[in-house]
């Protein structure tokens, strides 16, 4: 017998629906009665809409509703003193507008064409009211967030980099990226009745959509049913319940049939969030052999008017290196934008920029190789929270990614290694990730024909989770993955946190290890041997022997009460190769070696691509992606692919990841620490860096297009 | 005093119609239709009109899909991809952004690839389409399909459909010779999942007929 085990390469579970077409995403559910949202935008910034004429549009062939909110029907949870209020915008709640191209009016008609030609009959009036979306001239406007811990942080002595012997104090800006998943923000509502509401909608978690619609129209959860099996891709933005989502499920009530609302690739832009653009100021000081005396870090993020974002933009200078001083600031700048959200990284993406960057200008101030001041400045424990690390191989990652990328081969002076005409250089960046558990339930069902199938209402954005959970199963119960199915994306499923923050196979993973555990000794006992026995048994002759046709169980796996004392993270070297041509400034990235400690791999297959695509994904952050305001009018001027620049196949040459693959030993049974995030924090830098290198011009503005190496 | 007016972006929407179809009543159509002038104030009124042209405007579309015929009776408005889409349940082939920007709805007009997206139902009137759901033979799945799954040529899945009915294409453009060329063909269809380096590795693999 085959036997299937964590480690393996197993190709897609769902692989065949995926290359046939026959894998349905969420607006593609065939559902009588159809009809179709368009939503129109708002021309303004900031200010009211005094008056919308939707004469024209009402009359217009196959319309069936104009919803604005002159007389859009009250959301319960948008009301003051809501049982469960929702946050953020309150869409049709009232008439305030508080950016550019915020939703003003829903069209439903009964085609997607009668639709999106009526949407563009409504007229509105406006009171204009002054606005700000400039980040630049409002920079001094930065607050630090109401919520959360984002408290100044100060460890020792503040701004003690000055005093040291050598010194880098420079600023870093990333611009604001948008997550851009392939498929369009999309989302099928249908009533029953008054009280029952279903959702075919773009989410990362299914039981927080469940939660998040339930609160909106007042309802017990158990009468909304969520369904997102396949999700064409959310890098963070389908990680909360959109106003967009919320207003498809009141046009369906309005009109009494299932509405289709989905968003253009230009409202992707806006309403369902991005990574903020950020300013980072960057102070390192160091004794002349390299050891670093102070870290300073201050950032300034972009928010909504309307609604806070924040993430931890500094959190890594807090832990990745030794020093003894460090201190912290992250301010937060309202604008009449829409609100940001988390993006692939989220926080330490945008940190590991600023400081790997800054890291790499210390080296060539000490004249130092850029691994050898990491090494000088390695700490075994982490000197934030004064915890030993769950594991930590960042030194082997440091080891195997430099002889992947050739780091031998590197000339320390800028400028001086050349390949023909090109010029040639390498860089490294690192970063962590917090690596985190959820309490998760699976529920496992054996039936006599030898089948297993497990549920639990996790998401697979396109990590492979059914994969991974398969093969998690196949290991624990020694049966063979083909008979494993696994399934997700539905809300009445046992419950499983929301796919974010790299914590699937750690949380989700658990739960199916533990409920094959459960099984297991179950049929021991059933077999009349002890549960915890070694011997072999064979599970459908136990069935067959009690005269069961199935045997089901349902298991919740809670978190490691000892993961308390341990700091707990995934790390990544990255390590760049580029070409730069002297006299255009194209950038030619040869190779990119993503080498992670982050715990047991269990499906190598799968984890590569991961880290394959995080890679790509730096390289937009790096290279190519910048959305562009302008703030005559507080609107976009990019708001689509032929504009906004993402990575294309042309842009992508060779790339290797590397696992460490040691199991960590406290987060969870199977050992793993997450990959989704690691995977893209310190690519950037990495690119950056390498192309110092090869260039000797420091580029501190991303992304680092040819305009600005010439 | 004369002053210029300064350009804003809703100008333009000063001198659009208050109906799209108020050209119908400037037409000899309504009273090609045996309409009296009275009733055609009253029908311009009550926007039958509009309901008229709903119907008129809708023309014959003859389109063989993956070797089945359709007839079909479409708006000329509508797209390619919204027929196959919404009319026949064809949702192999996605939108990913209605501009032929990212060549999700790639699909092949008798062999040819195209945007779906970018391309008129009406103009397709009597050709043979493929998407991504006939490529298939009944079980058996294309090479490039297989290839796909091997090499892991995708995470989400969503431009998937796209990058195989290119991939195909590509190999009958003759433009696979080398990597450069084959990332530089691809280069129409995005993967924001990254997954370019495998989709190299499939169509490799496939011109090699080591599928």
């Amino acid at each position: 017998m085959k036997k299937d085990a964590i480690g393996d390469s197993l190709s897609r579970v769902d692989g065949r629906l995926k290359v046939t077409g026959g894998a349905k995403y969420s607006g593609e559910y065939k559902v009588p009665n159809l009809t179709y949202g368009v939503l129109v935008s708002a021309t303004i910034a900031s200010g009211t809409v005094t008056a919308l004429d939707t004469r024209a549009a009402e009359r217009a062939p196959g319309v069936l509703a104009v919803i604005t909110p002159f007389n859009a029907p009250k959301v319960p949870g948008y009301q003051a003193g809501a049982e469960r209020p929702v946050r953020g915008l309150k869409l049709f709640n009232d008439n305030k507008i508080y950016f550019n191209s915020q939703p003003i009016a829903l069209v439903v008609a009964d085609t997607f064409e009668r639709a999106t030609y009526a949407a563009c009959l409504v007229k509105a009036t406006y009171n204009t009211e002054p606005f700000e979306t400039d980040f630049h001239k409002n920079i001094d406007k930065g607050v630090t967030p109401q919520k959360g811990n984002y408290k100044d942080y100060v460890r020792g002595e503040a701004n003690a980099y000055k005093n040291a012997p050598v010194v880098v104090e420079e600023e870093y800006l990333l611009p604001t990226e948008v997550h851009n998943p392939m498929e369009l923000h999309v989302t099928t509502a249908f009533w029953d009745g008054d009280d029952k509401v279903t959702l075919y909608t773009k989410s990362q978690g299914v039981k927080g959509s469940q939660r998040s619609i339930a609160a909106a129209f007042g309802l017990n959860p158990d009468n909304v049913q969520i369904n997102s099996r396949f999700v064409g891709g959310a890098f963070g933005s389908s990680l909360r319940t959109w106003p967009h989502e919320i207003a498809a499920a009141q046009a369906a009530k309005l009109v009494k049939r299932p509405v289709k609302l989905t968003l253009t690739r230009e409202q992707m832009f806006t309403q369902v969030g991005y990574r903020p653009l950020t300013i980072q100021k960057i102070g390192l000081g160091a004794t002349a052999d390299g050891k670093l005396i102070g870290i300073t870090h201050e950032s300034h993020s972009q928010t909504a008017v309307y609604e806070e974002f924040t993430e931890g933009a500094v959190n890594v200078s807090q832990f990745l290196y030794n020093s003894p001083n460090v201190n912290t600031l992250y301010k937060v700048v309202p604008l009449n934008v829409g609100v940001p959200a988390p993006m692939r990284g989220p926080g330490e993406a945008t940190g590991s920029f600023a400081l790997e960057s800054a890291l790499d200008e210390l080296s060539y101030k000490l004249n130092l190789d850029p691994i050898e001041l990491r090494l000088r400045n390695y700490t075994d424990t982490d000197p934030e929270r004064n915890k030993p690390w769950s594991s930590k191989y960042l030194k082997e990652c440091y080891q195997k990614g430099a002889e992947a990328i050739g780091w031998a081969d590197r000339k320390a002076q800028p400028g001086a290694n050349k390949e023909g005409e090109w010029l040639v250089g390498y860089g490294i960046g690192c970063g962590a990730f917090g690596a985190y558990r959820g309490n998760a339930v699976a529920k496992i069902k054996l039936t006599a024909d030898g089948s297993v199938n497990i549920q639990s209402a996790t998401s697979d954005i396109g990590p492979g989770t059914g994969t991974s959970m398969v093969l998690i199963a196949a290991d624990t119960l020694g049966i063979p993955a083909d008979k494993i199915t696994f399934e997700l994306g539905n809300s009445a499923f046992p419950n499983a946190p929301t796919q974010g923050g790299s914590a699937t196979v750690s949380s989700v993973g658990s739960a199916v290890h533990d409920v094959c555990v459960a099984l297991k000794q179950k049929l021991y006992i059933m077999a009349g041997k002890p549960a915890d026995s070694m011997e072999p048994i064979d599970y459908v002759a136990v069935l067959k022997q009690n005269n069961m046709p199935s045997v089901e169980l349902t298991q919740e796996s809670k978190g490691n009460p000892e993961a308390q004392k341990y700091s707990m993270y995934s790390f990544s070297a990255h390590f760049a190769k580029v070409h730069v041509h002297p006299l255009t400034g194209q950038v030619k990235i040869k190779k990119i070696v993503a080498c992670v400690d982050a715990g047991k791999i269990v499906n190598h297959k799968t984890a590569s691509s991961q880290m394959i695509g995080g890679a790509v994904g730096g390289v937009g952050m790096a290279m190519t992606e910048e959305a562009v305001f302008d703030n005559r009018y507080g609107r976009y001027i990019n708001g689509n692919f032929a504009d906004y620049h993402v990575p294309v196949n042309a842009d992508i040459q060779q790339i290797e990841a590397i696992f460490i693959d040691k199991p960590d030993p406290v987060l969870n049974p199977v050992g793993t620490k997450g990959i989704g995030e690691i995977s893209l924090i310190g690519v950037a830098p990495a690119l950056a860096n390498a192309i110092y290198n090869a260039t000797g011009k420091r580029v501190r503005e991303l992304p680092i297009t040819p305009d600005k190496l010439i | 005093m004369s002053t210029t007016k300064p350009f804003t972006p809703t100008d333009g929407e000063d001198n659009s119609n208050g109906t799209r179809r108020d050209f119908l009543k400037q037409t000899s159509l309504l009273t090609a239709i045996a309409l009296t002038p009275g009733t055609v104030v009253k029908a311009a009124e009550n926007q039958w009109d509009e309901k008229f042209a709903g119907v008129f405007e809708k023309q014959a579309l003859h389109l063989e899909v993956n070797g089945v015929k359709h007839e079909l009776m479409v708006e000329p408005r509508v797209t390619l991809l919204e027929v196959l889409r919404e009319y026949l349940d064809l949702t192999g082939t996605k939108k990913g952004c209605d501009r032929g920007q990212c060549g999700a709805c790639t699909v092949h007009v008798n062999g040819v690839r195209i945007n779906s997206c970018l391309s008129l139902a009406l103009t397709n009137d009597g050709k043979k389409i493929t998407t991504i759901e006939g490529l298939a033979k009944e079980e058996e799945l294309h090479p490039m399909q297989e290839a796909f799954i091997k090499h892991d040529g995708f995470q989400c899945g969503y431009c998937t459909s796209g990058q195989i009915m290119s991939a195909v294409a590509l190999l009958k453009e003759g433009h696979t010779g080398s990597e450069t060329e084959i990332r530089e063909f691809m280069s129409g269809n995005i993967c924001r999942c990254g997954a370019y380096p495998n989709i190299v590795k499939a169509i490799q693999e496939v011109k090699g007929g080591m599928v």
